[in-house]
């Protein structure tokens, strides 16, 4: 009778557990909401986060971008040979790049770089006791570290996302005219004629989302981190698993509510 | 007066304190002392409410902590933390300054760098360490910040968590006196907690030791050595045999 029910007991564990961190992290974002509309607001906290966030990204966004874009176009014309349908690499990387890699692969490594370098500075923080010096020197934790922090994940995200999605499709451009005989002008006038608003809108409100997800994670597990090294280095791999399953998560539900308009 | 009524707090099945009964006179320094672990830094997070309390109350001047406006109750605290806490994003003047940035104390950018390098004189630092990194000065001259950002705002209240933790017994003696000069000439009300009886000779007013969750032996340092208190007598000599266990 144990072999059936210890699995399932497990099992049991593992849900609520799941669902107690929902909870609480549920709580976070509430909270994070509410001192959003609450003075002070720390601009200088702002603008290092946006800096951070956004500036500092835009090399690795454009990489990853590049060589995706890139490779996206050699797969498709390798894929499309199979039936007479080479020609639809323009069309299918532009509509690979801005709905769906794009958006992704700029919220995966956000998740990477940035939540995982919050979260890090957060739980060093709350190790050596900076979190407490803020809150005896009169200063809200959530007001001063995770506000700024998350809008800055709240505008920046989507500008990389645009210009990822930019980057990207240049790949895909420069492989298929370079090396698939593509005929430059024709490619782009494909690209932009397939292309609708709704293509581009939903693309941008997937970055805001995910970086509100990946910026929020860096607060939320650094904010909770355990004791010493051990405890930071929980908070900093907790952070980017979390915000990586959410962003998929996220992109999946999101994905389909743009499909069902 | 700070005033703690039977504070208790635990954590899961580890009970830190049992039922802390404790008055601070104002103006006087009073430092706890007890060995690793006894929860003197929880006592002194408690009253500023950065751990809640299970039981009991704390009342500062009369006013219940817990129920106090926080940024007016916390304005009124000055706090040096155990390894300073300082903002390693920060400059030093600016770590000092912290408080006169923001909030109801809030100053004009050039004097606050202005008081946080007077008060960087006041613990005797020099002029050319407003500008450096918290991570580019040693650990003595750390403390020294924390000190400096503690007065800041000439607090009418001021904690000390293990002041002399990590320093050289040179450096701890700067420190003592540099503690027991500013509580004298602020007149401010002073908490320490340590387990270094040098630091307890030279601060204190009053001592109180903390064992097992509550206050074992409470007076007047003066009285401290003739106490007759087992629990205390092997704390202040530094015995392994006697009441407490050495091994805990």
């Amino acid at each position: 009778m144990n072999l059936i029910l210890r699995p399932l007991e497990a099992l049991g564990h593992a849900f609520l557990n799941l669902l107690a961190a929902l909870g609480r992290i549920s709580i976070y974002a509430g909270s994070t909401l509410r001192h959003i509309f609450k003075r002070p607001f720390y601009a200088r906290e702002l603008a290092i986060a946006i800096l951070n966030v956004g500036w500092l990204s835009l090399p690795v966004v454009g990489l990853t971008a590049l060589f995706t874009g890139a490779a996206l176009a050699l797969q498709i014309y390798a894929g499309g040979a199979r039936f007479n349908a080479e020609a639809v690499v323009p069309q299918i990387v532009a509509i690979g790049m801005v709905r769906e890699l794009g958006p992704v692969l700029v919220g995966l490594m956000i998740a990477a770089r940035v939540t995982s370098s919050i979260a890090a500075e957060i739980a060093t923080m709350k190790v050596t006791e900076q979190i407490d010096a803020l809150v005896t020197l009169s200063t809200h934790p959530m007001q001063y570290l995770t506000v700024p922090r998350v809008l800055a994940g709240l505008i920046c995200v989507p500008v990389l996302v645009g210009v990822g999605d930019v980057i990207g499709i240049l790949g895909g451009y420069t492989v298929a005219v370079a090396t698939l005989d593509f005929n430059s002008s024709t490619y782009l006038v494909n690209t932009f004629d397939f292309l609708e608003i709704r293509d581009v809108v939903s693309s941008l409100a997937k970055g805001a989302v995910f970086g509100v997800i990946a910026t929020l994670m860096g607060c939320y597990y650094g904010m909770n981190s355990g004791r010493g090294a051990q405890g930071v280095g929980a908070a900093t791999k907790g952070s980017v698993e979390a915000a990586a399953i959410l962003i998929l998560a996220a992109n999946f539900v999101l994905t389909w509510v743009f499909f069902s308009l | 007066m700070i005033t703690l009524s039977g504070v208790k707090k635990s954590f899961g099945n580890n009970h830190v304190l049992r039922g802390v009964d404790l008055e601070i006179a104002r103006g006087t320094s009073m430092v706890i002392i007890g060995g690793s672990g006894t929860g003197k830094s929880i006592a002194l997070k408690s009253i500023l409410g950065l751990v809640t309390p299970d039981a009991g109350t704390i009342m500062v001047d009369g006013k219940d902590a817990a129920t106090a406006e926080r940024d007016a109750f916390l304005a009124r605290f000055g706090m040096l933390f155990q390894g300073g806490a300082l903002f390693d994003s920060l400059p030093v003047w600016h770590n000092v300054a912290f408080r006169l940035m923001r909030g109801a104390l809030q100053r004009p950018k050039e004097e606050a760098r202005e008081i946080a390098i007077e008060k960087l004189r006041r613990v005797g630092l020099k002029a050319d360490v407003a500008d450096r990194l918290p991570a580019e000065l040693s650990g003595g001259m750390q403390k020294r910040v924390g000190l400096a950002r503690a007065i800041a705002a000439e607090p009418e209240i001021i904690f000390f968590d293990e002041p002399t933790t990590g320093l050289d017994p040179i450096m701890s003696g700067v420190i003592n006196d540099l503690i027991r000069e500013i509580v004298v000439e602020m007149g401010a009300t002073a908490m320490t907690i340590t387990h270094d009886m040098t630091s307890v000779r030279a601060i204190a007013d009053n001592v109180a030791m903390l064992h097992d969750g509550v206050i074992q032996w409470s007076g007047p340092v003066a009285d401290m050595d003739q106490a007759g208190d087992p629990y205390l007598d092997q704390f202040i000599h530094g015995r392994a045999d006697g009441p407490i266990e050495a091994v805990r």
